[in-house]
């Protein structure tokens, strides 16, 4: 439920100001940008009370590479590859989801194989992005190495699989407009079924591991707390926003691609803390594995490109689409401006995490030093993103 | 979801001389958008997300994008007034003659606005917004006071377009660094001959880096001679 | 009872220590460069230039049509084409690239150039130890280092090497077919304008070879920011 935005009051849309007790000087902190909680180079300039924090500034662009034009100076094809490298932990979700994009405005129909792959790989991702991402948080919190193993290891079994159908464990650059590059093996199957299987007992492994921890309860129960309505109006989404209680996943709300045709359930956070956030990603991955029993039950045989797309020359007919998906960070959009040449007059990304960092001060606000890695943990950035 | 152009007509009933004009998508996807004045821009979005029926609470995405002066070369009939000689005798007789005519359709910056709405679970409307000209009269309207998500996203189309955005409670660059002075995603960009260039260099990479060559020999000369 | 949360996952740990010398699952990392794994069938590094037959110049299946050169997303590759034709492996007049460079520390293993190429002339490679302290002696691939043979590529991708000699010969046959019939309807055509020449003797048959379009070479491109 969203509770409707009532305060219109003077920053109503941001965490009230901390006001110093007055005792002692305020301290600047400059945290970052090589700092090892930051998930690359990333700064914050934080001013502190004590250990309060009363001001927080997230500085960045260290990794800018101007992404974008970039993309306006190249094919349509070309930028594929590109995309690989926005998020790289979750290539395959920026696959599709620039596939997308440029499909909806050339008007271009999936193969219904294709689309099973693409779920499956998505959901996939998904998942190798969840464990990651709570394996970071909590090597973060200071529980280093074991928990982030544990973590990498479920991740390697689901790289592997990229590899031998993409070619590459990281940078798959697999989808394409109207279909996907190659098509699976029944072996490959196989394995993904095996792999898929896998993944329940890792997560029990991993709750049995963490979840009832006290020393991560104590840290992280009522830490970096999300209001739903400011989560709302600062545009979260992904994991951060169902945290704070708010339904919405765009597999649920688009229905892209052939989402309608799985039962899943979206899961929801009750209080929007760090805790939340974590036990979230664990369930949602849960939830990813029952989509993929599914979709590996399912998967027709039959084509995977459409026979009408080419692969050189693409030249899309003048117009505009912002197509999106659920990436395993949140809401990641593409915008393409196409005038009709063979590159986008305007290509632009929407990046989740960009846009999850706009709260970081809010939810820091009044918190110790120590929490904000934490904080920062949960928002699960990274900064290929980012800084596109 | 309403149409769009039951959209405008709300938006019409609610914003007195809002102005809003529809721009159509002829693309499959079929997307078409709101261009809004810059004067009401922010009436509009107010009445947007507060409006209970339409509801849009999620500022999804926030583009700028860079639209060049054109020049548009049309054929035109003019009706002229001609001095002729018909049988002898000079005479004024009115005819049509074809004329090109060139004509500069000014270029401006524009954002895009992508709005969704989580409550009702509907979207996208698609809202623009443009400067005057894309020199110096490049003020919009922030929407930052409404939907909080166009906080760093209006930063980072300041950073790049040179947008500026009134009403922005922090308008800084984003991904650039401070002190930093062009706008690298306009269309006009040059960018600075500071590359280390590549064995394999093409085109116009290629001219460059022989440019580039040809510079660094000559201040090697000026510094030996 | 607090603390039972921290046990429990202490428990949780010792049960895999312990694992991790009974069962071979739970010891997933392999000891490299000693041991290594095998890579899949699919795996790319960078691209190589497949020739068929024994020599690695006249058997070069790359025709310097310049396709991959201009779809390479960093534009890591650059061709010079051959201004005369030499015969490919199947006999025809083609041309050849006079210099093909790749520079594997620029190329991002995309794979489009493979993608895009008409001749199945690059594909991708499985090697990926190239750490080198030479910047662009060992970085920057010739056409020389860049040639494989065609039995190397069937070493590396068994599957889709056979598949591409099965469609390269049902081309070649094809185009085999293609050309004996032209030839036998050139043939025929030949002889009916010979035989209508001599009807109208005054006639001289005009055979236009077909123009040669001469390859404009490009500038070479001085070396690298590096001098």
């Amino acid at each position: 439920m969203i509770t409707p935005i009532l305060a219109r009051q003077e920053g109503w849309n941001r965490q009230p100001e901390i006001v110093p007790d007055g005792e002692g000087e305020l301290l600047e902190v400059a945290m970052g940008p090589h700092h090892p909680s930051t998930h690359g180079v990333f700064r914050m300039d934080v001013t502190l009370d004590g250990e309060r924090i009363i001001k927080l500034k997230p500085v960045f662009g260290y990794l800018h590479r101007n992404h974008e034009q970039l993309g306006e100076t190249m094919s349509y094809l070309a930028i594929m590859p590109y995309t690989d490298r926005l998020d790289y932990f979750s290539s395959l979700s920026n696959n599709w989801g620039y596939a997308l994009a440029v499909e909806k405005l050339a008007g271009i129909q999936v193969p219904e194989r294709a689309e099973y792959l693409r779920v499956i790989l998505a959901e996939l991702t998904r998942i190798q992005n969840h464990a990651s991402s709570v394996g970071f948080l909590i090597q973060d919190m200071g529980a280093s190495g074991t928990p982030l193993m544990y973590a990498f290891k479920e991740r390697e079994k689901i790289l592997d699989l990229f590899e031998s159908l993409t070619g590459s464990r990281m940078m798959c650059n697999y989808m394409r407009f109207g279909g996907c590059r190659v098509d699976t093996t029944a072996e490959w199957l196989n394995q993904a079924r095996k792999v898929v299987a896998g993944i329940p007992a890792f997560a029990d492994e991993f709750e049995a591991l963490l979840t009832t921890n006290e020393i991560l309860m104590a840290r992280t129960q009522g830490t970096g707390i999300l209001r739903p309505d400011l989560a709302v109006n600062a545009g979260i989404t992904g994991p951060l926003l169902r945290a704070s209680g708010v339904n919405y996943d765009i597999r649920k709300v688009d229905r892209y691609g052939i989402y309608d045709r799985f039962d899943f359930k979206v899961p929801l956070g009750e209080h929007g803390d760090v805790y939340d956030r974590f036990m979230l990603r664990l369930l949602e991955l849960r939830q990813s594995v029952r989509i993929l029993e599914q979709a590996l039950k399912d998967i027709p045989e039959g084509p995977i490109m459409d026979p009408k797309s080419k692969i050189r020359g693409f030249r899309p007919k003048p117009g505009e689409a912002y197509g999106r998906i659920e990436a395993p960070k949140g809401e990641l959009g593409f915008y393409v401006i196409s005038d009709g040449t063979g590159n986008p007059y305007r290509y632009r990304v929407r990046p989740p995490s960009f846009v999850n960092l706009t709260i970081l001060e809010d939810m820091c606000l009044g918190q110790n030093v120590a929490d904000v890695v934490l904080i920062l943990g949960s928002i699960d950035i990274v900064l290929g993103e980012v800084d596109r | 979801m309403k149409t769009i152009e039951e959209i405008k007509a709300a938006i019409e009933a609610a914003v007195p001389g809002a102005g809003v004009e529809i721009i159509n998508n002829p693309s499959p996807s079929a997307q078409h958008s709101l261009l809004l004045q810059r004067e009401t821009a922010l009436a509009v979005a107010q009445f947007l997300r507060d409006d209970a029926e339409l509801a849009f609470d999620y500022l999804s995405n926030v583009t700028g994008v860079d639209w060049l002066d054109k020049e548009i070369v049309e054929k035109v009939k003019v009706k002229k007034t001609v001095t002729k000689t018909v049988d002898g005798v000079e005479q004024q007789v009115e005819e049509t003659v074809d004329e090109t005519r060139k004509r500069v359709e000014p270029g401006y910056l524009e954002t895009v606005y992508h709005l969704y709405s989580m409550a009702k679970k509907h979207g996208p409307l698609i809202l623009r917004l443009r400067t005057a000209n894309r020199t110096d009269q490049v003020e919009l309207p922030s929407f930052t006071p409404i939907w909080r998500s166009a906080e760093f996203q209006e930063r980072e189309i300041f950073d790049l377009y040179g947008i500026v955005y009134t009403g922005h409670p922090d308008l800084r660059r984003i991904l650039m660094w401070e002190g930093f002075k062009d706008h690298p995603m306009r269309k006009d960009y040059v960018e600075p001959d500071d590359f280390e260039y590549e064995p394999t260099a093409h085109d116009a990479v290629a001219k460059r880096a022989q440019e580039h060559q040809a510079k660094v020999a000559a201040a090697q000369n000026g510094g030996a001679a | 009872m607090l603390g039972e949360g921290i046990i429990k996952g202490m428990l949780e740990t010792a049960r895999n220590f312990a694992g991790s010398y009974v069962s071979k699952e739970r010891l997933i990392t392999v000891q490299y460069p000693e041991e290594r794994e095998a890579l899949p069938e699919n795996a790319r590094v960078f691209p190589f230039l497949v020739y068929d037959g024994p020599e690695w110049l006249p058997g070069l299946r790359c025709v310097a049509c310049q396709i991959c050169e201009k779809e390479c997303p960093p534009k890591c590759i650059y061709i010079d084409k051959s201004a005369d034709k030499k015969p490919d492996a199947a006999g025809k007049p083609q041309n050849y690239p006079t210099r093909f460079d790749i520079d594997v520390s620029v190329c991002m293993s995309c794979q489009i150039c493979v993608e895009v190429c008409p001749f199945d002339a690059i594909k991708m490679d499985k090697q990926f130890e190239y750490s080198t302290d030479d910047r662009f002696g060992g970085l920057l691939l010739d056409r020389e280092k860049l040639a494989k043979s065609n039995e190397y590529y069937h070493q590396i991708h068994p599957v889709e090497a056979n598949e591409v000699d099965t469609r390269l010969a049902e081309e070649r046959a094809a185009a085999a077919a293609k050309a004996k019939a032209a030839a036998e309807a050139a043939a025929a055509k030949a002889a009916a304008a010979k035989a209508a020449a001599e009807k109208a003797a005054a006639e001289t048959p005009a055979a236009a070879p077909a123009a040669e379009k001469p390859a404009a070479p490009k500038p070479p491109t001085s070396g690298g920011g590096g001098a």
